[in-house]
């Protein structure tokens, strides 16, 4: 008689892409807004972003579930922040705490792929990007989800971003323009939205910069 | 309060017992829309043991506190405790006697947080929830899964709807439909799984959720059409057949 076994999952893939771009004075945070699971669309108007901090944002993909479960933790400890530092998290701040809070659950991780893109302390373009436990490095972009590799090739080519291999180190933020920058995030969900089936419906953009936060809207294919 | 040797790992057999593996009981689909004057739901009353329609009288809605309609399938016990749950959640709501009273998103929230924490002890609530209200004139239409994925949208369905329904609801569904054309709608929809959902059964509601409150109709039946020419002589093309 074998032993019954749960079949059952904990975890489940809700789909979609993020990116982030850093700029000498600007960050761009971008994810679709498709929501689906298995070959179901469950909806099609679901925001991957959310604000962290003051100059602070955070887009993610994977199971929404511990996503949202992640952003409200990181709410939380940034609300205790303020009240004992009297004062936003810095974006390099928060990033270390995201890695800490996914290393926590190492055992049973937040399903969850996470780009964070904000301004650092000298207003600096400044995005971090992350695995499902942790493991997490300061870029110039970064794309995650089940896009990422469909739009970070794209990324490679066309930010003329200076090399990490090279010698001094160079500054990692794209020196294209804040709107460059912008129209090539359209360019690339749309391409990606071309092949890949979880990725579509609409594009969600936020743009940081000394101004503050600006968010802009296009329509993607809803195939 | 059983103890349990640490000898026994979280899947032996003895500590599956204590946990959800499978459904037994089950509801089938829940669909739902936003209308003008707030939300319509609808499910049927069928309650299946595996392939056996056991109980042919299961309210699979009920209302929630003064601004909410709870409707569940899966599980049918795990929706039982589930309401055991709201239970004492409304009542404490209402011994503070202040004037407040939780809200649609509010149970919506409450209930996201249940299934996420019961997902994350590896025992779930095996159940698919939509949770629709109006408060304050603003209506308010959510979903819940069994391993805590959320959502709300203007239309939600479970199990099955999601295939059938939605794509009928996307289509024909807008903003400020009446009553009239919300219950046509509702209708289409729960025609399409009486259908092709082998676990439907003719017998349905459709509760209305307003400002003024929850009204659940009379469980009724839809009128179905079975006179294809193709049903009255199915082997004209294949002779022999049956």
């Amino acid at each position: 008689m074998t032993k019954q076994r749960a079949n059952w999952s904990p975890y489940d893939n809700n789909g979609g892409s993020c990116v982030a771009i850093a700029g000498a004075d600007y960050c761009v945070i971008a994810a679709d807004t498709r929501m689906s699971t298995g070959y179901n669309i469950l909806s099609r108007e679901y925001s991957k972003i959310t604000k962290l901090a003051d100059k602070c944002l955070m887009a993610s993909s994977g199971f929404q579930a511990d996503v949202k479960a992640l952003q409200k933790h990181l709410a939380a400890r940034h609300l205790i922040y303020q009240h004992q530092h009297n004062k936003q998290m810095s974006c390099p701040a928060m990033g270390q705490l995201l890695s800490n809070t996914l290393y926590y659950k190492r055992f049973f991780p937040y399903y969850s792929f996470n780009v964070l893109g904000g301004l650092d302390s000298e207003g600096k373009g400044c995005v971090y990007t992350y695995d499902a436990v942790g493991s997490y490095e300061r870029v110039g972009y970064s794309s995650q989800g089940s896009g990422s590799t469909l739009i970070m090739p794209f990324l490679d080519n066309q930010l003329k971003s200076p090399s990490p291999l090279l010698l001094p180190a160079q500054d990692a933020v794209t020196p294209l323009s804040e709107t460059e920058a912008v129209d090539l995030v359209k360019t690339v969900f749309a391409s990606a939205t071309e092949r890949d089936i979880y990725t579509g419906d609409k594009l969600e953009i936020v743009v940081v910069n000394a101004e503050g936060i600006r968010r802009e809207y296009m329509d993607l294919r809803k195939d | 309060m059983d103890q349990k040797p640490f000898s026994q790992g979280l899947l032996s057999s003895e500590a599956d017992s204590q946990r959800t593996l499978y459904p037994y009981v089950t509801g089938t689909s829940v669909v739902a829309l936003k209308y003008k004057d707030g939300i319509l739901m609808a499910a049927d009353m069928g309650g299946s043991y595996g392939s056996t329609l056991r109980y042919k009288s299961v309210e699979r809605m009920k209302s929630i506190g003064k601004h909410s309609l709870l409707g569940a399938s899966g599980e049918l016990s795990d929706f039982q405790e589930i309401l055991r749950y709201l239970d004492e959640l409304i009542l404490y709501d209402n011994m503070w006697d202040d004037g407040n009273s939780l809200g649609p998103k509010e149970v919506h929230s409450y209930l996201t947080r249940v299934m996420y924490n019961r997902r994350n002890k590896f025992n779930p609530l095996w159940s698919s929830l939509v949770l629709g209200g109006v408060k304050n004139g603003e209506k308010y239409l959510g979903m819940v899964s069994m391993i805590g994925v959320h959502f709300e949208d203007n239309h939600v369905a479970t199990g099955f709807g999601n295939h059938l329904a939605r794509p009928i609801l996307r289509e024909e569904w807008h903003e400020n439909l009446s009553f009239e054309d919300g219950v046509k709608l509702l209708e289409k929809c729960m025609r399409v799984l009486l259908y092709r959902d082998r676990s439907a059964v003719n017998k349905l509601q459709i509760a209305k959720i307003t400002e003024e409150g929850v009204t659940v109709s009379q469980p009724y039946s839809l009128k179905t059409f079975w006179g294809f020419s193709a049903f009255s002589n199915p082997t004209v093309g294949a002779e022999g057949s049956w």
